[in-house]
């Protein structure tokens, strides 16, 4: 949450970042220090209006005296903690759950950040050899925990698997699923509390899920589209943009995006419109807005047909 | 919270009395009950429903044991009564083995292939299973789906037919499992037989005739308790019809056991049996003693934790004892998982009222009045004969609301795991029993602030748990002087493999591997040694060139292997490492929770590494797979959140180091 509380000052830390002194508040993280910083430190389930589940560990930093690596979106800087974020091991362990991400997912659609450290850390998912071919529909559904397939190590492993298309509004493609852990907050108690999906299954074969893999419209999801808000890679889509996508039409370069607050009741949501020729491809809530902090309602998200209806009337 | 329920069919009558049989009765409509007048307007659930979350787990045994699975159904008639999302409590069904979510034979048997059960032929076992229960199941109805044909790393798959809610399919089926916990017996399974009054069976040592047997006419699977070995002063196992030879005498000069002594002695369904030989004694002596004097005992003692990560016993004890915030909880971890460690379960099985002992003076020391036993689902004897110990220790006033008259309340629940060798890591453990699924916690904070319920909360292992009474007979800086300076007292040691007695042994911390194997008779047959796998899955080889390291933490350490949960897996000149390795890394993918990347997908890379390896088919050569290995174990060891992803690289890494990789010596 980002509200402004008028309270008494914080009291200061002083941490170490890669040589160099840094004050930070009490409570703020490691990866406040460096972002005061200004060092780039990649994150990947990390996001402001959501709590830190600190799955991902792209962001890991070394901390002199700790035996493993720790995540930096999550640990709270201490007195004196004198963090490296560029050390081999630092640099090794972020190369290597980009790679580990990127031979198991697609990640076409990440962010520019994404794909920029993909290239800084030298990440190269083709060491693993060929990728195996896709699962059939269900099948990862339908996987027991604690069993596999036998593996003869020739291909690499994926998630990979048809789009999940079920109802008009959105589509889960999990083939880009990172499991990063946000829609299921988004879903629940971060944001919407309506706990229509969750992690199922484990280890590889964890995935998100209704339950027994039930479509969208018999499950309590109600459309809010918190999480695709909050998905890194596209894997929740909005289906407008799918759409376009399919059909070749989507052109970001052509769009623009204007905010606004959403029309449909007082509690006043700011919206983000996606324009593209002069038709609304896409709504979004800008995460530093003080009234949702980037979530909304279905109504806010997918409610913007009536827009279109009367321009084509005109 | 409105729940949202999605099954198409509703629970069964059968179904909903199983999860009644856990909760009660529903008591209105609300809770899944009948409708009644006074339900429009008063609103029962809410807060009072939530807060029972943490008997999810106890409601998915209790339906799985009667019908075989969870169907929708049944899993919404319990998130009615809990007022847990479905999704969620989906989540928690499908994260562990003994659960299916699929319609499924009523019958699954288990049958071991892991590390210590494949010296003793656990391929040719499944071989036979396959034959006779493979494609003609005994037993099975026509509409059984699926086969046992070996296609994946796992066994066989009963799946094959939609969740459409019209049923369970009545049959046989098997499909292979990690440890099952009976490493010194030969060969070992686990029957869950859903629907009759013994849902679980662990039979060992097991061949298709004896699971057969058991199947049909109820065959008392587990040998009776030991007859105390001829004056051993160490003593073996009870591998009365396993593969191994008789149990080795101690020899006059091998000290009396400790942990082992009342083993085969006393009788594990008798209280009055226990407290003839001094039983309940030490919680009398912390009594007197007082918390703060116990916990002066466990420190001068310099006890380490023997579950696995030596860490000393006195200090999270204090942590939690000092602890302002109440309640306080103990727990004693009984989830025994490492691949080759069946320690705890002997001593469960055959010394349960010690347990409940040690538990109860951890509780006194620490501040606590509810303890909590998490014991592995897999361990069916052990459970049953702690459910009695502890209630009849109840009875008689050693449990309740004034435990020994002294004063002091205190109760234990035993929980049972449901397949998952990762709720054995603390925190997983702790989620567990809040009803969720066994996801390790981010640390910090740790568990002795915020535990069980965000409660301060001290786990700890069986076996350090026993220490705890041998330190309070004979004190604190007595038990500091057995062993060596830095690891005091003594420790089980699970002989397993291909060695003469299998079985559990009791040395003084400073015994030489080579010590402990020989009193188990060596490697069987006189063949030569090849390894030792030290410490399980999560531990490391060692060559026949480590045999004198002296068994202690410090020594450990400076060798770069760890003792792990005490197992000492021997292999000889025949064993087949690269299968061996290649089956360690499918552990690790198989029982990892999924949370973090390094260790979700590490550990399927690596296991496609060593399956190219164990094929003699590497990608590039064997010192470009080395490198990619080498990354591999770099970031699981780096940045996984638990042990478990820490670790799941360890004993392959150290095999590559004594050249026990073909290929690898020549690169
Ligand atoms: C993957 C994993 C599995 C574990 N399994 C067990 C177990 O089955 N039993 C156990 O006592 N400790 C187990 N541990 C260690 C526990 O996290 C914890 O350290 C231990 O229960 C503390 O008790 P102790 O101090 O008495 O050893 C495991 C740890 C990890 C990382
Ligand atoms: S759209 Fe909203 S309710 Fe539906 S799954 Fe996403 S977050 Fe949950
Ligand atoms: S669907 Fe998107 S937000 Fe959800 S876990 Fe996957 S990558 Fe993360
Ligand atoms: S290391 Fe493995 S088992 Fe541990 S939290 Fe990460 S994924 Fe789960
Ligand atoms: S961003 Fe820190 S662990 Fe994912
Ligand atoms: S029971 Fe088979 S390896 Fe332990």
């Amino acid at each position: 949450m980002t509200a402004v509380f008028i309270d008494t000052p914080k009291r200061l830390v002083d941490v170490e970042i890669d040589g160099v002194a840094v004050r930070v508040p009490e409570g703020a993280t490691l990866l406040d220090a460096c972002r005061a910083q200004g060092v780039d430190t990649p994150t990947l389930c990390y996001l402001e209006n959501l709590t830190p589940v600190n799955v991902c560990r792209v962001c890991v930093v070394e901390v002199e005296g700790s035996r493993t690596l720790v995540p930096a979106c999550s640990r709270k800087a201490e007195p004196g903690m004198k963090v490296r974020t560029d050390s081999e091991r630092v640099r090794t362990s972020r190369k290597m759950v980009l790679e580990f991400l990127a031979s198991s997912a697609d990640l076409s659609l990440a962010s520019a950040d994404v794909q920029r450290w993909i290239r800084s850390y030298g990440a190269d998912p083709s060491r693993y050899g060929d990728p195996a071919p896709d699962h059939e529909a269900g099948a990862r559904d339908a996987a027991r925990p604690g069993e596999h397939e036998a593996t003869s190590g020739s291909e690499a492993e994926t998630v990979k698997q048809p789009v999940k298309y079920d109802n008009d509004s959105y589509v889960r493609d999990y083939s880009r699923c990172i499991l990063c852990y946000k829609c299921v907050e988004a879903c629940g108690e971060d944001a919407q509390n309506t706990f229509a999906i969750a992690l199922a299954g484990r280890g590889f074969d964890a995935r998100i899920s209704t339950e027994f893999d039930v479509g969208l419209p018999d499950s309590a999801c109600v459309y809010c589209g918190n999480c695709i808000g909050v998905c890194p890679t596209d894997a929740l889509m909005p289906a407008s943009e799918y759409h376009m996508r399919q059909n070749g039409t989507w052109d970001e370069s052509r769009q623009t995006v204007t905010t606004t607050v959403c029309p449909y009741c007082g509690v006043g949501c700011n919206l983000d419109l996606h324009v593209q020729d002069n038709t609304i491809v896409k709504v979004t809530s800008p995460l530093e807005s003080d009234v949702g902090h980037g979530h909304l309602c279905v109504k806010g998200r997918f409610g913007f047909e009536f827009v279109q209806n009367r321009a084509t009337e005109e | 919270m409105d729940l949202r329920l999605s099954a198409t069919v509703p629970a069964t009558a059968e179904e909903r009395e199983a999860v009644d049989g856990v909760l009660g009765p529903p008591e209105s409509r609300w809770d899944g009950g009948q409708r009644t007048a006074a339900d429009a307007h008063v609103a029962f659930g809410g807060h009072a429903a939530r807060s029972r979350r943490h008997l999810l787990i106890p409601v998915l045994h209790a339906v799985q044991e009667r019908v075989g699975w969870i169907s929708p159904g049944a899993l919404d008639y319990a998130c009615e009564r809990l007022t847990v999302p479905p999704a969620e409590a989906y989540g928690v069904a499908s994260f562990y083995a003994m659960f299916r979510t699929t319609p499924s034979p009523r019958t699954v048997v288990h049958v071991c292939d892991d590390v210590a059960c494949r010296a003793n032929g656990a391929e040719a076992l499944c071989e036979q299973m396959s034959k006779r229960f493979g494609d003609t199941p005994e037993g099975a109805e026509a509409a059984r789906p699926g086969s046992a044909n070996g296609s994946s790393a796992n066994g066989s798959s009963a799946n094959g037919s939609s969740a459409n809610g019209t049923g369970v399919i009545s049959g046989v089926t098997w499909q292979r499992s990690p440890c099952l916990g009976q490493c010194d017996r030969g060969s070992a399974a686990l029957l869950q037989r859903a629907g009759t009054d013994r849902p679980r069976i662990a039979l060992a040592p097991a061949d298709p005739d004896r699971i057969r047997q058991a199947l049909t006419d109820g065959l008392q699977p587990m040998p009776e308790p030991l007859v105390p070995g001829a004056g051993a002063a160490i003593r073996s196992d009870d591998n009365k019809d396993g593969a191994g030879g008789p149990p080795a005498p101690g020899g006059s000069a091998a000290p009396a056991p400790r942990l082992l002594a009342r083993i085969g002695t006393v009788d594990p369904a008798s209280l009055a049996s226990y407290r003839a030989v001094g039983g309940y004694e030490m919680l009398r002596r912390a009594l007197a003693l007082g918390p703060q004097g116990v916990l002066r005992e466990v420190r001068d003692a310099k006890l380490l934790g023997r579950g696995g990560a030596a860490f000393p016993t006195a200090v999270k004890w204090e942590a939690v004892a000092g602890n302002p915030v109440r309640p306080h909880y103990v727990v004693c971890n009984a989830d025994e998982s490492e691949p080759g460690t069946f320690k705890d379960r002997v001593l469960m099985e055959h010394d349960p009222y010690a347990l409940v002992e040690a538990l109860t003076i951890m509780g006194y020391a620490c501040g606590a009045e509810q303890g909590y036993i998490y014991i592995r689902g897999e361990y069916p004897v052990a459970e049953a004969r702690l459910a009695h110990a502890i209630a009849e220790a109840r009875a008689r006033g050693f449990l309740g609301d004034a435990v020994a008259g002294g004063g002091f309340s205190f109760d234990i629940e035993i929980r049972r795991g449901a397949g998952a060798y990762i709720a054995g890591e603390e925190t997983a453990l702790i989620n567990s029993l809040e009803g969720k699924r066994a996801e390790p916690r981010n640390k910090p904070p740790f568990p002795a602030t915020h535990g069980l319920f965000g409660k301060p909360t001290a786990v700890n292992n069986v076996e350090t748990l026993l220490s705890v009474l041998e330190i309070l007979r004979i004190g604190g800086p007595a038990y500091a002087r057995i062993g060596t300076e830095n690891s005091s007292g003594t420790r089980l040691w699970c002989l397993c493999g291909h060695v003469a007695a299998p079985g559990l042994y009791e040395h003084e911390f400073g015994a030489t591997l080579r010590e402990v194997i020989d009193t188990a008779g060596g490697v069987r047959d006189g063949r030569p040694l090849r390894a030792v796998l030290l410490g399980g899955a999560a531990g490391a080889f060692v060559g026949p060139d480590g045999l004198d390291m002296p068994l202690t933490f410090e020594a450990a350490r400076a060798a770069g292997v760890t003792l792990g949960s005490g197992v000492v897996l021997v292999l000889d000149d025949t064993a087949d490492v690269p299968e061996l390795l290649r089956r360690i890394t499918q552990f690790f993918r198989d029982e990892s929770c999924g949370q973090c990347v390094p260790c979700r997908v590490g550990t399927v890379r690596q296991e496609e590494l060593f399956a190219r390896l164990a094929r003699g088919e590497p990608r590039g050569d064997v010192a470009t797979e080395l490198k990619l290995f080498d990354d591999i174990v770099s970031v699981t060891r780096d940045a996984s959140i638990c042990g478990l992803g820490q670790t799941a690289a360890s004993a392959v890494a150290s095999a590559a180091k004594l050249g026990l990789i073909p290929g690898a010596a020549e690169s």
